[in-house]
């Protein structure tokens, strides 16, 4: 066992918590964790198969490396964008509830100057 | 077994806890708690994979800023706790879960053991046009010259999604200021630390942008680091966000992309392809492009965490 | 050494409209958030035109080669570098979607205008940002010839196709845009552990690399179904199809038109991509049948739900998810055939005009279905008398539009049923043929019944609530015709489709 197969193996079992995660969890913000948790662990095993392709001279892939700082970017990006959603669900409807026929609760007036 | 091995071990099985933890707790602002805590850990991980750009990376975006971005949030959502409990599914749903999630775990496993070994690798490639780009870090050279597609896309993709917070704002706050505005206390810690950090954050932030051209380091980190201190400053009430409709504002959020595309184009004709670059300016380009991604990235990675327009700025 | 000769990969003459086909919509969508309001308007409609263009330019030069275009960016040839490549399937697909934008976007110009008063406005902002943002993802799409960079282009179409849900702003699209976006980041990571797990073993995300070196080995398999189930996911093939339907019927018309005719076209096109040319070798005829399945329940269940509908656009909400199933059935057909040493022209068309019949049509029909209710204020199915006397042309679009869901000659629908049943008999798979008649009866029995509740006459003294203008109905016309007529198809000279298809081993070959 090296390091990178050990990573791997993490990698692929953070993938698998998270996906329990975002089944189980009703809460839209659980479910963003999950998400990013899944994320992580996709991301930990393209590190893992980074540093498998390391040379003399290069501790890692490089290519991979790249992808991979593009890739939590972008993660990033999709966790504000949910996150933004979550919070004006929230503002107008008074729950975060993703069931399809959840009752609509009177409008909670958000925070104004 | 070595010593850095059971160091990998431990911090393997340290990792996954703390994931366990982040599903499993009752509270959600506990689990957001864990996850910062959890992006600090794999920036650790990520030095013991020798990616020290990835490391920076994570640090600054999966711990620091995702790290604030939902934490504002969870507090805010506190009371919608009780309710999403009495959704919670029953034994049978969660037994299916956790025997989809180990089935994928175990095939996922075997295919990672499965990997063939030697590995696959492009080191020898990007080593050998290495010295084509000019730039010492083979991975500010992937990003910004073997694949500077994606990363010029990448720019793209964080302004859509501003654009897509935006589009949460209400019709009447349309034009206006992101986020609620924040009251001053000129003795709180958080002023306090408004005061002290940027100046350092600043110059911290600049470095690791500058040095990324042969260093570990780069725009992203380097911009999360800028990002982070103008949101201390916001939040410590010192200033406020600035109204969307303003044309300075749009102007700085499109420079990047716009100056990444043009360059880009140049290349068709001074190099013979878009996004290649004439021999011997490789290196004066690229930082070009680099600064002129700065402050797109710093504006939009700050005010994404910062979310929609809420309100018209104050006369 | 940086352009090894690995591949016969090399820029091709027109390649470099492959990156204007990319780069003008993204270019224009940040040109238009610098002008705001009204410029963004102008913007968005000058970029209509040049995208037209450019992609006839391409399709030009794609037929005047008879090979694929290419471009290598910043000539770096993979693996190192990145390729853009437009074959026949490509191609088609991207003149397609420059007709359907150009479409949607003259109907959206009454829509989406700034009103007056106001230096700019929140919705018809977006809406035109965002069109750009579909379609230079689309774009990418089809011409990617990279996995990591088609993962960015999958996000790109998620960030710009969830605010079109919730454009309107109310409780139910907000909860619709918020599971579509979790569905859809879903999809994307499950795609990108794929690419990870291919880059792992065969140390490059290229297309035509990675179908020279992809075995049928268990790394192989699991990336072909966690990409595969990803991409079923945003594509919302049944059973995971439960957030389309709110998510369709809740945005505004013409964002509906892009959602159901466009986005998720997107996600199925790259499904064909890699069932095709980089998996070819490794998935069998089972896990074909196993994707026609879903699709033949998406097929039933999809139309049996839509009859049930009171209200228009959930009705051709649901109709689009019984649509997606006939996307699937191509796959265990383009299997057999290929099995049998046959060529699979016929299945890869048949699916290929299926895409773009729907494509075409559904956008009609959601647009219509959008005049229906500006014109009446509401679009109960029960309640659509004096539609037929309000808005003739539209309703002639909506029976258009609906003749070629069905299949009925000359519709792109009956081309593209008539090639997927024709292959279904060849490779001796007739229960795919049953399916799709079932699917075409239920199909008529609500398109029939939408059109004899609007042909009702109007009670007396019954006036418009509001009249709408003449190209709108012009627009929606225009399209369902282009998808009534495109049958004709059949008698274009060269099969465009064809061109410059990866020539892959076959299941079974090393």
């Amino acid at each position: 066992m090296n390091t990178p197969t050990l990573f791997g193996l993490c990698a692929v079992a953070l993938v698998g918590v998270g996906l329990y995660g975002l089944i189980v969890n009703p809460q839209p913000l659980r479910k963003i964790l999950a998400f990013n948790l899944i994320g992580s662990g996709v991301f930990l095993l393209f590190g893992a198969i980074a540093r498998r392709g390391a040379t003399v001279g290069m501790g890692g892939d490089p290519v991979p490396q790249a992808l991979l700082i593009t890739g939590i970017v972008v993660a990033f990006s999709a966790t504000a964008l949910a996150v933004a959603l979550v919070q004006r669900l929230f503002d107008e409807a008074g729950s975060v509830t993703l069931a399809p026929d959840a009752p609509a609760r009177a409008p909670v007036e958000p925070p104004d100057a | 077994m070595t010593l850095a091995l059971a160091v990998d071990i431990s911090l393997a099985l340290l990792v996954l806890a703390v994931a366990g933890w982040i599903i499993a707790v009752r509270d959600t602002f506990g689990a957001v708690i864990g996850f910062v805590a959890y992006g600090l850990l794999l920036a650790l991980v990520w030095i013991r994979l020798a990616a020290p750009d990835v490391a920076l990376t994570e640090a600054a975006i999966g711990g620091g800023l995702t790290g604030a971005l939902l934490i504002g949030a969870a507090a805010r959502l506190r009371g919608t706790e009780a309710a999403a409990r009495a959704e919670y599914p029953g034994a049978l749903t969660r037994m299916l879960a956790a025997i989809l999630a180990v089935t994928v775990t175990a095939a996922l496993a075997i295919g990672v053991l499965a990997l063939p070994d030697p590995a696959p690798t492009l080191a020898p490639a990007a080593t050998a046009s290495l010295a084509m780009t000019g730039v010492g870090n083979p991975v500010t050279a992937v990003l910004l010259a073997f694949r500077a597609m994606d990363t010029l896309l990448e720019a793209i993709v964080v302004l859509l999604a501003l654009l897509g917070v935006w589009s949460l704002a209400p019709d009447r706050a349309w034009g206006g200021c992101p986020g609620p505005r924040r009251l001053v206390d000129p003795d709180g810690v958080l002023a306090y630390l408004a005061r002290l950090l940027p100046p350092i954050g600043i110059i911290v932030g600049l470095y690791i942008f500058w040095i990324g051209a042969d260093l570990p380091g780069g725009k992203f980190q380097g911009a999360t680091i800028l990002a982070a201190m103008w949101l201390l400053v916001i939040w410590a009430g010192l200033a406020d966000t600035p109204p969307i409709s303003r044309t300075w504002l749009r102007i700085l959020l499109v420079i990047g992309p716009l100056v990444f595309i043009a360059i880009g184009f140049a290349g068709a004709i001074t190099a013979g392809a878009v996004l290649a670059y004439p021999e011997g300016y490789a290196k004066p380009l690229i930082v070009a492009i680099e600064i002129a991604l700065m402050p797109t990235l710093v504006l939009t990675l700050a005010l994404l965490v910062a979310g929609a327009p809420q309100r018209m700025p104050l006369q | 050494m940086p352009h090894s000769l690995s591949t016969p990969d090399v820029t091709t003459p027109g390649g470099l409209l492959l990156v204007l086909a990319v780069l003008v919509p993204f270019v224009g969508m940040l040109a238009g958030m610098v002008l705001g309001g009204r410029g963004t308007r102008r913007v968005a409609l000058a970029i209509l035109v040049a995208g037209l263009a450019i992609a006839i330019a391409i399709a030009d030069a794609l037929v005047r080669s008879g090979a694929a275009v290419v471009y290598l960016l910043g000539g770096w040839a993979p693996p190192l570098g990145v390729a853009l490549r437009a074959d026949g399937l490509a191609v088609v697909m991207l003149l397609a979607v420059a007709v359907v934008i150009g479409g949607i976007g003259a109907y959206a110009r009454a829509d989406f205008g700034t009103p007056p008063g106001v230096r700019e406005a929140r919705a018809p902002l977006l809406f035109w940002l965002l069109l750009l943002a579909v379609w230079g993802s689309l774009n990418l799409v089809f011409v990617s010839g990279d996995l990591f960079t088609l993962y960015v282009a999958l996000e790109l179409l998620t960030f710009a196709g969830v605010p079109l849900v919730s454009l309107g702003g109310s409780p139910e699209t907000l909860r619709s845009a918020l599971r579509y976006l979790l569905y859809a980041l879903f999809g994307s990571v499950l795609y990108l552990l794929g690419a990870v797990l291919l880059y792992g073993a065969y140390g490059t995300l290229d297309i035509l690399l990675l179908a020279t070196r992809v075995h049928p080995e268990p790394v192989a398999w699991a990336a072909a179904a966690l990409m595969t189930v990803g991409l079923l996911a945003k594509t919302a093939l049944f059973p995971l199809h439960l957030w389309l339907p709110p998510a369709h019927a809740g945005a505004p018309a013409a964002a509906s038109a892009v959602l159901s005719g466009l986005v998720i076209k997107g996600s199925w096109f790259l499904a064909v991509r890699l069932w095709l040319d980089v998996f070819a070798g490794v998935v069998t005829v089972p896990s074909a049948q196993t994707l026609a399945a879903l699709g033949a329940a998406a097929i039933l269940v999809g139309n049996i739900v839509a009859l049930r509908q009171a209200r228009l656009k959930l009705l051709i909400a649901y109709s689009t998810v019984a649509q997606i199933g006939y996307l699937f059935l191509m796959f265990p057909l383009a299997a057999g055939l290929a099995a049998a040493q046959l060529d699979d022209a016929a299945a890869v068309n048949g699916g290929l005009l299926q895409a773009i019949s729907h494509a075409t049509a559904k956008a009609a029909m959601f647009m219509a279905a959008g005049l229906v209710y500006t014109t009446l204020g509401h679009d109960r199915i029960a309640d659509l008398r004096g539609v037929a006397r309000a808005l003739p042309m539209t309703l002639v679009a909506f029976a258009l539009g609906g003749a070629s869901l069905i299949g009925l000659p000359p519709s792109g629908g009956f081309l593209a049923k008539w090639l997927l049943v024709s292959a279904a008999i060849t490779t001796a798979q007739w229960w795919w043929a049953l399916v799709m008649l079932v699917g075409g009866l239920l199909t008529s029995a609500y398109v029939f019944i939408v059109v004899v509740r609007a042909l009702a006459p109007a009670p007396e003294g019954w006036t418009p609530k509001a009249s709408v203008p003449c190209y709108q109905q012009a627009a929606v016309l225009a399209l369902a015709l282009g998808s009534f007529l495109l049958g004709m198809a059949v008698f274009c000279p060269v099969d465009v489709a064809g061109i410059g298809r990866a020539v892959v081993p076959g299941i079974g070959s090393p």
